[in-house]
């Protein structure tokens, strides 16, 4: 542990945990937007795929652990990393900004991308997205769209998504993390040093996929509900 | 002054051994007692601090750079040489001896040269020990290529930048001993005069660069490593900062100056364009494994190089000199491309020849020939706005390397006790002309191999006083370098040190550049006082004395450049033979080539400092070849 | 040709310095951009001011010396090209040029356009280097080495110490200066024997000497004038993880 501390402890370490987070939430992200992909199927029997899923979610475990313990201990542990996610990019940004204290008249940008320049902004309008959505989804705390209902995953989704500021929200902060898992697959290997020749080519196409799959399939279910596609 | 060069007695190849024994030791725990200033980091200034730290010297270590890794040994392309014989091709310590003495028209001392080829092959070893990446054959062993003047491939190289990688060598152990506390290094600092004190090199006198203040540094023994003095030219291969300061002021102080008319112009550099450019750039010899030279045989061809067919083409360095063929030595590749040039069948009638790779494109393929020579190629490209994968080179010979310097002994001491040179600095070991990746391997020899002996012998063997920087020698030496400084500040007229420098140029290009004659040379001497007098007059050098000014380097420079040029021309005027690099067109062959005068001028000429504006006093080490016989030096 | 040059003055370091807008005339497109700068500066010599302190020494692209950031990219349009080896067929008439100096708090302006790079040299002495003293090591050729290894420690150790990989970056990261000697000599059978503590050291001292932390912006390669691979950033981040995990320090 103290070596880890110690790797920590210089800017490289910081980026590695940066990278080793960012990977969990690439994943973690994948299987969320597959999982509330399920709103888009029809109601059999009166029953929704999602809620079922939630219910799913909610009581995996059982019975070493009581019902939503698993569900809780993944989004503290999610939570956790991302403080620490967050801490490390608060902490090299400081580095950063310390390290040019007169900054250039005229900046062009050569190999830079949009993606590259827009991690420190994307990070905290995905923060804010992250409190939000909690407070939003998970707790019910901010519901513009009426009455939360615990559990009703599908009425809630649809409740939420159709007013129509939540979903240009919601849609805005999923462009941001397009823009944030892009730079961030490529840059993830690169700090954790997975470097070849041969297959460089194949982390920036990867980096592609994994941006546009999970934005597309995000902005597809607010999108939807909004414009009555969903039922 | 008494010229003693100290050369041990016995057979040649065992000169260097016995003189090791035979020198006196300084014992560990003495060595921490002495200080030794070492001004340059360069190869040589570089492996001489870096080898002294390791023995347990105290050393401080000078450069005007901001970094030591950027001394212009940085900027050598092609190879270093050593006779390791990898390639089985017939080398020897003997051969490169031979060639080395052959190559530099019997004028260099044999003994040096020896234990130089001797050395070359330690150098090898330390250097891949250090991590110099050198290029590797398929099996890991090490490569070599061939230069100019050389039958043999011995020439080790990393690419084509052979000079970084040794450099950043010996740079990594010079940062090994900063790091350790046995080097206090001093970067972005110049020294500006040499303390005698008692007869003998006890300290310097220099300029902090950043804050313009002069420091005094006081040593048991100065070693300078700082380079050559090609800038007299203007235009030079050399970089914009080099110059001759100071050995110039040792020189001032007593060190005898020798042979400094020995320049040699390099065969195979991008012909001057214009009147507005600062520098001429190297391409490297090793182009010449490859490409081949020619001009048209027409004078006053018009058409595009790659028009005029096959048999109007005059390949004349194969022509002239069939067993080395484009690979003639320096000297003599320049001196024909004078001759053709002068002849009105350069490029356009102008002062360039083609140096052509239409031919080992078609015999190896592009891809080969990117490989080789891809970054000298894209340098060609970005000067001249032309692709020599299509259209032929066009080189032309430019200054670029100074064998002369200051006198040195066997030990490497000049006349002034203490006082010890390195590396191009000093004069020793390559005579009228240097072979290519030569000055790689005499820098390093003269650093990790020779000094950190016989440094040792003469701190040993010598009485020293103690003296710090209280001593009046250096409120004297500190009062003249302020005075000389403030009057550069003080003159007060038009025109910047540039445009005096350029003009230098001009009067030593065309009178001590390629070739000289006795009415040329009188015509120098009358013109450069003329130039040094209007400079003292009409400089302009705007700032102050106690800031960062590098207008005030420069004048400094230019100023001595102003009085040194005079002295070039006096030894070429002195020397009224040809020998390598030094033609003097009253003593050439029917075919151009030098003719020496054996009887009368193998002599080294080592020069004593009379006063400004005086005419300096000749002394003569005279030299004998015991081992490779006098001859004339045919290529043919 | 004809170009503005609104060019970065500055006394000393405690100068706030500012921009001073200079207008060069025929300019020829096959001066190099020194020498344009050269050219203005002996004018302001005749005008009575003070020239503009700018480094630069071999003028053939080797030695690292030459800076400047040129509208916005150190080194200036070219690539693969110091600012000493721009020639200024690279503009065209009417252009105008903001240059500024190298800009980072490792890189203090020493006066206009000059900077202290020394940063460089202590990150460097912290470790860049093999042990080893001069003496009689084992004969070359004992210790093979691949070409592809030769080949590739050669690509990292064609670095210059320019410092343009830091100016350009937008956090003032040392990343691939580091990374080209760390890897330099971790590629080589002779950087063996310290390849922990060297990378350990080294990144110590970069992080000490205040560069920014990376973020793989990959301006560094693109404005290499030695086109130095940012292959090499990942090689060095593989070197000090493996160097912390191995419990060097």
């Amino acid at each position: 542990m103290k070596r880890v501390v110690n790797l920590y402890r210089t800017s490289i370490g910081k980026k590695i945990i940066m990278a080793i987070s960012g990977f969990v939430f690439v994943a973690f992200v994948i299987v969320h937007m597959l999982g509330n992909l399920k709103i888009f199927y029809p109601a059999h029997e009166g029953v929704y795929k999602i809620d079922v899923y939630g219910e799913f979610l909610r009581t995996v475990g059982y019975p070493v652990f009581a019902r939503g313990q698993v569900l809780w201990i993944f989004r503290i542990t999610l939570i956790g990393l991302a403080l620490f996610h967050i801490w490390s990019a608060i902490v090299t940004w400081l580095m950063s900004r310390s390290a040019r204290p007169i900054k250039y008249k005229v900046v062009e940008p050569v190999a830079s991308t949009l993606a590259s320049r827009t991690m420190r902004i994307g990070g905290v309008v995905i923060a804010v997205f992250i409190i939000f959505h909690m407070l939003n989804l998970t707790t019910g705390d901010i519901f513009p769209g009426g009455q939360f209902e615990h559990g009703a995953v599908h009425d809630n989704m649809l409740a939420n998504f159709s007013v129509w500021w939540v979903t240009a929200f919601y849609v805005i902060a999923m462009l941001f993390l397009g823009l944030h898992l892009y730079h961030g697959v490529w840059s993830a290997f690169q700090t954790l040093g997975v470097s070849n020749p041969k297959y460089n080519s194949w982390r920036r196409g990867l980096a592609w996929f994994v941006a546009i799959l999970v934005t597309a399939g995000n902005i597809a279910i607010p999108l939807a509900i909004l414009m009555g596609k969903v039922h | 002054m008494k010229l003693d060069s100290k050369v041990p007695g016995g057979p040649i190849e065992e000169k260097w051994d016995r003189h090791r024994f035979d020198m006196k030791l300084v014992s560990p725990a003495n060595k921490r007692k002495f200080e030794i200033i070492v001004v340059g980091t360069g190869l040589a200034g570089a492996s001489a601090a870096a080898t002294l730290a390791e023995l347990g010297y105290h050393v401080k270590n000078f450069c005007f750079q901001d970094s030591p890794r950027r001394a212009h040994s940085i900027s050598a392309q092609g190879g270093i040489n050593a006779a390791k014989n990898y390639p089985n091709d017939g080398d020897s310590i003997y051969r490169l001896f031979y060639d080395t003495v052959k190559g530099g028209d019997f004028r260099s001392r044999e003994a040096n040269v020896y234990r130089l080829a001797q050395v070359s092959n330690n150098i090898i070893d330390q250097c891949v020990a250090q991590g110099v990446p050198f290029a590797r054959e398929y099996g890991g062993m090490l490569a070599n290529r061939s230069f100019g003047g050389a039958q043999v491939s011995r020439t080790f190289y990393a690419r084509g930048q052979t000079g970084q990688q040794l450099l950043l060598g010996a740079y990594g152990a010079l940062n090994r001993q900063i790091a350790a506390g046995k080097i206090e290094m001093h970067t972005r600092t110049e020294m500006i005069d040499l303390v005698v004190i008692n007869g003998k090199a006890r300290g310097i006198v220099v300029r902090d660069l950043i804050t313009g203040k002069l420091e005094r540094h006081v040593g048991h023994a100065v070693v300078l490593a700082t380079g050559g003095y090609s800038p007299v030219f203007y235009l030079s291969t050399n970089a914009m900062n080099c110059n001759v300061n100071a050995a110039y002021r040792a020189y001032k102080r007593g060190a005898a100056f020798a042979n400094p008319c020995f320049t040699q112009i390099h065969p195979t550099c991008i012909p001057v364009h214009g009147d507005r450019q600062s520098k001429l750039t190297l391409m490297s010899e090793s182009l010449r494994n490859d490409g081949r030279i020619w001009v048209p045989k027409k004078v006053g061809e018009t058409r595009e190089p790659n028009d005029i067919p096959e048999e109007e083409r005059d390949y004349y360095l194969e022509r002239k000199y069939p067993s080395f063929g484009n690979l003639a030595p320096r000297d003599v590749s320049s001196r024909a491309a004078l001759e053709v040039c002068r002849e009105g069948r350069g490029v356009n009638g102008g002062n360039a020849v083609y140096l052509d790779f239409r031919d080992a494109i078609q015999r190896l393929g592009k891809e080969t020939i990117k490989a080789r020579y891809g970054n000298l190629f894209d340098m060609y490209q970005r000067i001249t706005d032309e692709n020599p994968y299509e259209v032929p080179m066009r080189i032309y010979p430019a200054p670029h390397y100074t064998m002369g310097g200051l006198w040195v002994d066997y030990n490497l001491m000049s006349t002034i006790p203490g006082l010890h040179v390195l590396g191009e600095a000093n004069f020793s070991d390559h005579g009228a002309n240097r072979l290519g990746a030569s000055a790689l391997m005499q820098g390093l020899a003269d650093g990790y191999f020779v000094i950190p002996y016989t440094i040792g012998h003469y701190l040993a063997s010598t009485s020293l006083e103690d003296v710090d920087t209280s001593h009046p020698a250096f409120a004297e030496a500190e009062a003249s370098a302020v005075d000389r400084l403030k009057k550069l500040l003080a003159v007060g007229g038009t025109r910047s040190s540039d445009e005096f420098h350029k003009k230098l140029g001009r009067i030593m290009w065309d009178y001590v550049g390629l070739s000289r004659s006795k009415e040329g040379l009188e015509k120098a001497l009358k013109l450069i006082p003329e130039l040094r007098e209007e400079f003292w007059e009409d400089v302009r050098v705007p700032g102050g004395l106690n800031e960062f000014n590098q207008a005030l380097e420069k004048a400094n420079r230019v100023a001595d450049f102003l009085e040194f040029a005079e002295l070039m021309a006096y030894d070429a005027l002195d020397r009224d033979e040809s020998c390598g690099a030094h033609l003097r067109v009253e003593h050439q062959s029917d075919e151009g080539e030098a003719v020496r005068n054996d009887e009368e001028y193998s002599y080294v000429a080592a020069w004593e400092f009379k006063g400004v504006g005086v005419k300096p006093e000749l002394h003569k080490e005279p030299l004998e070849f015991e081992y490779v016989k006098l001859a004339t030096r045919s290529y043919k | 040709m004809d170009l503005k040059l609104k060019i970065w003055r500055q006394k000393g370091p405690e100068d706030k310095g500012g921009f001073v807008t200079y207008e060069v005339k025929d300019v020829h497109p096959d001066q190099s951009f020194l020498e344009m700068l050269d050219d203005l500066n002996v004018r302001l010599i005749h005008e009575g001011e003070d020239p503009i302190a700018f480094d630069h020494d071999c003028r053939e692209g080797i030695c690292g010396m030459c800076s400047l950031v040129l509208n916005g990219r150190p080194h200036g349009p070219w690539d693969e090209t110091t600012t000493c080896q721009l020639h200024m067929r690279a503009y065209k008439d009417g252009d105008t040029i903001t240059i500024e100096p190298f800009r980072a708090k490792a890189f203090p302006v020493v006066k206009d356009l000059v900077v202290d790079r020394s940063a460089m040299d202590r990150v460097l002495q912290a470790g860049g280097y093999i042990s080893v003293a001069t003496g009689n090591p084992q004969d070359a050729n004992t210790i093979p080495v691949s070409k592809d290894d030769a080949e590739r420690a050669m690509d990292a150790s064609a670095c210059i110490g320019c410092g343009a990989c830091i100016a350009s970056c937008p956090n003032a990261s040392a990343m691939l200066f580091v990374a080209a000697k760390v890897s330099h000599l971790a590629l080589l059978p002779q950087g063996q024997p310290e390849r922990m503590i060297r990378v350990d050291k080294m990144v110590a001292q970069m992080d000490a000497e205040g560069f920014g932390a990376c973020t793989n912006h990959t301006e560094c390669e693109a404005v290499c004038p030695k086109g130095i691979s940012i292959d090499f950033i990942a090689m060095l981040n593989r070197e000090i993880t493996r160097s912390k995990l191995s419990g060097v320090s």
